[in-house]
């Protein structure tokens, strides 16, 4: 039945011809991706854009700072349940490979990921589940930083995605800001399902 | 209704303020048209080619002609699994097709995930904003429907407290769900993955704990290449609510390991309006809900009037074309501003198409007879000067002269909930005369040449007033 469906769709699709229109280039001379808006200074057009989307944006030399900071900061230092995605340089207490099923991650308070890139007109940060075991973390836990390069902020969502070529894994995000909503009354509200808060770490080495 | 339309205005701003930011606005629509209209025209082959793409990612691809099939595809994948809790992210299409009636009677619970969705489930009402479903409700509404259903104190209407409570309840209900259903906002043919946005991050969760997710989609969702994406992504949450982007956009290129990944193809009428070279361009749509919150006649009215899943000017395109019968009336409460149409993403012409459907019903013999009779009645007036003059000096003496009682009555449609204005005691004609008499003497041909002049200037008189009405009322 399913198979006559799909038939059935096709042919009442094919039994008209429609007036073909040209598929546009993307790249190139005289494409969108060319006269598209650029920044002087990506990282800090970054930075603001973080802001105004409800994150919080802080410079740092190195993950060595990102530490530190992490450390000063209460919700991170009074998180019961943490995760690191960067590296032994920030310590965690939970090790995604050792979690079977992705609803242990029910209590998990901190999650440090680190992002591939980020995208200055938008606030946006690529990150996949290459090496994320439960890519639910991202979403499960209660606060979320990202580190990225400084070297990694491009300018638009062109250049975003002709970096990124084809997308390789299951599952790819862009995040930019906390999770948020304003269904009542149009009231934002932050922490809406995913992470309450969010904070970007934009790191000049890596 | 004043706050509803305030609350739309605000969004309408905030959209106009982002979309200026960026130089190549138009630019960007002009392309994301193309792109779609390309699609369109070329889409079995897409079609086909996202098939085998995703097959080859391991997704299971199901085909539906209609809303029916729809339904059954998806509580068969549920049967498969012994499921009973399914947790749904916003799609409009599972709302087009009646999906939770549809699971509820088969006893399967089915938990709208997206904070507004969940109001409006819990109230037992419909979405009445394809983006912001719940923007009819006050928040003492919403405090009262959750102190009755989630047990919040009596009498709480802050936002904070309350997106807090919804967002316990919905924590526990993602963790026992065992199927998450998804709605999809862009399919890409050359990967055969998808694409789904929200900023609730209710999807998200929703595909990623339970280990089957079913993804349902209109055939029209499909774009070509991964790259359109660039285009997309930057038009839709800016013309949307007037965000640089949505918190989250999730691609989905195959099930998690273990994991099961099902996509419903959905027909459902959609072929029958890419064969109309009139309204095919409305297949464009990408659901931003723009035209609604700039729309004049949906801002005041709300969507609940439009009695359709997805109301404003797009559905008013859109309804009529799957019930012409039960949505002919939809296409005549339009003030043909073309307001729409200028803030599409996509550029449908939505006001031309609304133009369109109105010869369409008529053609049809499907207006009903109140216009009719209204418009042969007008037609013979407007062609007979003297008497449309003493028809109109009678009527505006009876207005002010009958009783209510004979005036608001089941014939006169614009009396029913609002006064009618008090009919002015001249009409046109006579002030035009009193005018001329004052002005003076001027030969035939003068007074015809200050006629024309004078027309314009009153013309732009009125337009400049109703200008500043609109900021005033907005301001």
């Amino acid at each position: 039945m399913a198979r006559d469906s799909r038939q059935a769709v096709l042919d009442r699709l094919r039994s008209r011809i429609v007036d073909e229109v040209e598929l546009p280039s993307l790249y190139g001379d005289d494409t969108i991706s060319a006269v598209a808006i650029g920044f002087d200074d990506p990282p800090r057009q970054f930075s603001d854009t973080v802001e105004a989307v409800g994150g919080m944006c802080v410079q740092v030399g190195n993950l060595g700072e990102v530490r530190a900071h992490l450390e000063a900061d209460e919700l991170f230092a009074n998180a019961s349940n943490r995760c690191s995605l960067v590296g032994p340089e920030i310590p965690g207490n939970v090790q995604l490979e050792e979690i079977e099923d992705a609803h242990q991650l029910a209590n998990l308070d901190y999650v440090v990921a680190r992002a591939e890139f980020g995208v200055a007109e938008n606030g946006a940060m690529w990150i996949t589940d290459r090496e994320i075991r439960h890519r639910a973390s991202l979403f499960i836990t209660q606060h979320l930083a990202m580190v990225v390069w400084r070297g990694a902020i491009l300018s638009n969502m062109h250049q975003a995605y002709e970096r990124i070529a084809s997308p390789g894994t299951p599952f790819g995000l862009f995040v930019a800001g906390p999770s948020k909503t304003a269904d009542i009354e149009q009231s934002l509200v932050l922490g809406a399902h995913g992470c309450r808060t969010l904070t970007v770490f934009v790191v000049d080495e890596l | 209704m004043h706050w509803h339309d305030g609350a739309l205005w605000f969004v309408r701003s905030k959209r106009d303020r982002i979309a200026a930011s960026l130089p190549e606005w138009e630019r960007l629509r002009a392309t994301a048209s193309q792109i779609k209209s390309h699609t369109i025209s070329n889409l079995p082959d897409y079609l086909e080619q996202f098939e085998e793409n995703a097959r080859k990612l391991g997704v299971q691809v199901h085909w539906a002609s209609d809303a029916q099939e729809h339904n059954e595809i998806v509580f068969g994948i549920i049967q498969k699994h012994n499921a009973r809790r399914v947790v749904k992210s916003k799609s409009m299409l599972t709302e087009e097709c009646h999906l939770n009636p549809y699971l509820e009677s088969r006893d399967i619970e089915v938990i709208d995930t997206d904070l507004g969705e969940r109001i409006v489930q819990m109230r037992g009402e419909r979405p009445s904003h394809i983006v912001l479903p719940a923007i009819h409700i006050k928040k003492e509404e919403v405090g009262d429907t959750f102190a009755e259903h989630l047990g919040t104190e009596a009498g709480a209407s802050d936002p904070q407290y309350l997106t807090e409570a919804a967002r316990q309840h919905l924590r526990d209900k993602f963790l026992q769900a065992e199927i998450g259903i998804t709605g999809v906002n862009f399919a890409i043919a050359e990967t055969g993955g998808f694409v789904v946005c929200t900023n609730e991050g209710n999807a998200d969760l929703g595909a990623s704990l339970p280990k089957v997710h079913i993804a349902c989609m209109g055939i029209e969702k499909l774009i070509p290449r991964f790259a359109d994406l660039s285009v997309f992504t930057r038009l839709l949450a800016r013309s949307a609510t007037g965000q640089p982007i949505t918190t989250y956009t999730s691609h989905f290129h195959g099930p998690r390991p273990g994991c099961e990944m099902h996509i419903v193809l959905v027909d459902n009428g959609r072929s029958l309006i890419r064969d109309s070279s009139e309204f095919r361009a409305a297949l464009g749509c990408i659901r931003c809900g723009a035209c609604m919150n700039t729309c004049p006649v949906y801002r005041r009215s709300g969507g609940h009037s439009y009695d359709a899943v997805v109301p404003g000017p797009i559905g008013s395109v859109l309804s009529p074309t799957v019930d012409t019968k039960k949505h002919r009336s939809l296409p005549f409460a339009c003030s043909l501003c073309g307001s729409c149409t200028d803030v599409c993403p996509v550029k449908i012409p939505l006001h031309h198409q609304l133009l369109a459907w109105r010869k369409e019903i008529a053609g049809h013999g499907l207006l009903p007879a109140s216009k009719t009779v209204a418009m042969r009645a007008a037609s013979f007036l407007f062609q007979r000067p003297r008497l449309f003059s003493v028809a109109g000096n009678v009527g505006r003496r009876m207005l002010r002269m009958l009783p209510n009682s004979l005036v608001y009555n089941r014939l006169n449609a614009w009396g029913m909930d609002r006064d009618l204005p008090v009919a002015p005691t001249e009409s046109f004609r006579d002030w035009w005369r009193k005018q001329n008499r004052i002005n003076g003497n001027g030969t035939d041909a003068d007074r015809k040449s200050t006629t024309n002049g004078n027309a314009e200037k009153t013309a732009q008189a009125t337009h400049a007033s109703r200008d500043r009405d609109e900021e005033q009322h907005h301001g």
